[in-house]
């Protein structure tokens, strides 16, 4: 265990923006991610780095807009009613190619909801919550390792593609404390030309997002960003696999939930039956020809979600009608347990009859 | 013989040379030429980052020859805060409207000024929204018929004019508060001075600067350029007087003065 610290999933995030070089951190409380800014407020006086306490979320993103305008790494972090008032930046930041990561801890909701975890934002993170065409890389880590290394990771690929990394996570591993090993800064350099720091020695830069002149500038616009999407989608698709050569069934489960299924998945193969574990670690761009060649392959897959039908579509999407795709979701705060997964695919493979939803 | 020609009058170099959108008798475009103005003679022009509101001014940096960026609507100090937190050694200048600034942006507004971010906000008061057809604004004069109070602003319904200066002097940190306006050749001066005091002060670094101008929008006011600007004086005026409401480095060189 040399080299590794206990951290709790909120906090080790934290510590891996700062390792990946982020100085500018700007947002508003909301519980279950408090601990980040209260890390933040903290480590960023020791480094000399800015955290500015927004007053509101709508606040918060728009200095993330402008110190990314001004080239810096920077980040905002919130929960679900908090990452609804975002989006409105995040559809700017996306409009004007700018790049920032974007945490999103998961409460239930809708509304003020709970405070207990949840991944009932899987629409809003994925299909973008804002107004126009746009998409923002969404990274889903599922312990804190992975929420540290996935960190370093997305201030790297906004970088590299100049576009908000939404890192979404639910309040459970947020507030879970696990042993990991901190990331190291891998001290990858970004030329920022683009970046508005004033026109001394060269031509001036504009970043805007409004286009009217000439009239097919904004769809030109757009169709620039649709390219960058495309490019996006065959180099960034993450995936881990678990057990899945031989299996029968799939079962398909990011973040708390794919931890439970991964129990599961143990479970019943001692029991007999051949089940594997599809986690996503990219939720956009989706990995859906690598889960549609073992839909192939499979006779079920089944969905195991902290939300009542979200990720589902993407499964379904993906399988495109080569495997049955059946569903279990629990919502406002509750996990699937480990009887409850089991539960389904035993009943399925033991009675004449299927829950199974066509798919 | 040849003759040479002095032009009296010249473009000032830290304008951009193409044709803004504004109306005839429009106030933004005699407060771009200020601020043009004033950033060449504070030899500043070239660190300075202008940041545009949603608003007949939403192209603002297409006519400052400056960096630019633009703002979601009302979200300009906040924006500016990021950016000037980013790049503590530019000019970072916010400049909006009453509607971006007073209404949907009246808590960044204020949030951005009890902060002291080290910024400089031009607010430009047309008491009315121009850029989507003339409705009212938080400024909008009671009376005042806009295409949302065609029977003029009652304030028992629906509020009275809210007056930025007077708000923002409440807070401890701002250094530097002024209402000027550019209704007549006197008054654009002195607002070219106020704009002066604001840059100046942030360039040595000293704080929050916020300058509101009085400003025509003859187009939805419904009035030809002269009667706006005379409207000002008659209208606008006793709702929103011309004062300087704060000057925190020269009250403490007077002060010293005295001592
Ligand atoms: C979120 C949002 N709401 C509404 C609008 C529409 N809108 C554009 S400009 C504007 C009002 C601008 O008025 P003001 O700030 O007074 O500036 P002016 O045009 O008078 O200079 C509104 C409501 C918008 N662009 N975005
Ligand atoms: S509508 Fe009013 S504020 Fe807008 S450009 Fe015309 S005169 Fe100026």
């Amino acid at each position: 265990m040399l080299g590794k610290v206990l951290m709790k999933g909120n906090e080790a995030l934290a510590e891996a923006a700062l390792i990946a070089g982020c100085r500018h951190y700007f947002a508003y409380p909301i519980t279950p991610q408090n601990e980040i800014p209260v890390y933040m407020a903290r480590r960023m006086a020791e480094l000399g780095g800015t955290f500015i306490q927004a007053e509101s979320e709508l606040a918060a993103i728009s200095m993330v807009m402008g110190a990314s305008a001004g080239g810096v790494r920077t980040m905002t972090s919130s929960s679900s009613p908090g990452m609804a008032l975002k989006q409105e930046g995040i559809s700017y930041l996306a409009g004007a190619e700018l790049p920032c990561v974007l945490v999103n801890v998961m409460r239930g909701g809708p509304g003020l909801g709970g405070i207990a975890g949840s991944q009932g934002d899987y629409f809003q993170a994925t299909r973008g919550g804002g107004n126009g065409d746009y998409r923002t890389i969404v990274l889903a880590p599922g312990n804190a390792q992975e929420l540290a290394d996935f960190t370093v990771d997305a201030f790297d690929l906004a970088d590299e593609y100049r576009i908000p990394v939404l890192i979404l996570v639910d309040g459970y591993l947020g507030q879970m404390s696990e042993p990991l090993t901190l990331p190291k800064p891998n001290g990858k350099k970004f030329e920022k030309s683009w970046a508005v720091r004033g026109s001394e020695g060269k031509s001036k830069n504009i970043i805007a997002s409004l286009r009217l002149v000439p009239d097919s500038a904004l769809e030109v616009h757009n169709l620039h960003l649709q390219d960058k999407y495309e490019k996006i989608t065959e180099e960034v698709r993450h995936v881990d696999e678990y057990r899945c050569e031989d299996a029968e069934w799939l079962i398909v489960a990011y973040g708390a939930a794919a931890r439970v299924a991964r129990k599961a998945v143990d479970s019943l193969r001692t029991g007999g039956t051949r089940v594997g574990l599809f986690r996503p670690l990219s939720l956009w761009p989706f990995p859906d020809r690598e889960l549609n060649e073992f839909a192939k392959e499979v006779e079920k897959v089944l969905t195991v979600e902290m939300s009542l039908g979200q990720l589902i579509e993407d499964v379904k999407l993906s399988v495109n009608g080569e495997a049955e795709v059946d569903f279990y979701g629990r919502a406002g705060g509750a996990v699937p347990t480990l009887d409850d997964i089991i539960g389904r695919i035993y009943s399925y493979e033991h009675q004449d009859h299927t829950h199974v939803q066509a798919s | 013989m040849s003759i040479k020609t002095i032009p009296m009058y010249r473009r000032p170099e830290g304008l951009s040379d193409v044709r803004t959108h504004y109306c005839p008798g429009c106030g933004h475009g005699i407060i771009h030429k200020l601020i043009a103005e004033v950033l060449v003679e504070l030899d500043i022009i070239g660190k300075t980052i202008i940041i545009a509101p949603v608003g007949c001014s939403v192209l603002a940096y297409k006519y400052i020859e400056v960096d630019g960026l633009e703002a979601a609507h009302g979200r300009a100090p906040a924006v500016a805060t990021g950016l000037k937190r980013a790049l503590p050694n530019r000019i970072v200048i916010s400049y909006q409207g009453d509607g971006d600034l007073l209404a949907i942006g009246v808590g960044e507004t204020v949030h951005a000024a009890n902060r002291g971010e080290k910024i400089t906000v031009f607010f430009v008061n047309n008491a009315n929204y121009g850029m989507t057809g003339g409705q009212m604004a938080p400024t909008s004069l009671e009376g005042q018929k806009t295409t949302t109070t065609p029977h003029g602003r009652d304030g028992t319904e629906v509020g009275y004019p809210i007056r930025a200066c007077e708000l923002i002097d409440t807070l401890v940190a701002p250094a530097y508060i002024e209402r000027t306006s550019v209704h007549n050749p006197g008054a654009v001066k002195k607002t070219k001075k106020a704009i002066l005091k604001a840059l100046s002060y942030q360039k040595e670094g000293i704080g929050y600067s916020f300058v509101e101008i009085l400003s025509m929008c003859p187009t939805n006011w419904g009035v030809e350029p002269a009667t706006a600007a005379e409207w000002i004086k008659t209208d606008m005026l006793k709702s929103f007087p011309l004062k300087k409401f704060r000057d925190r480095p020269m009250e403490a060189a007077v002060e010293k003065e005295a001592s």
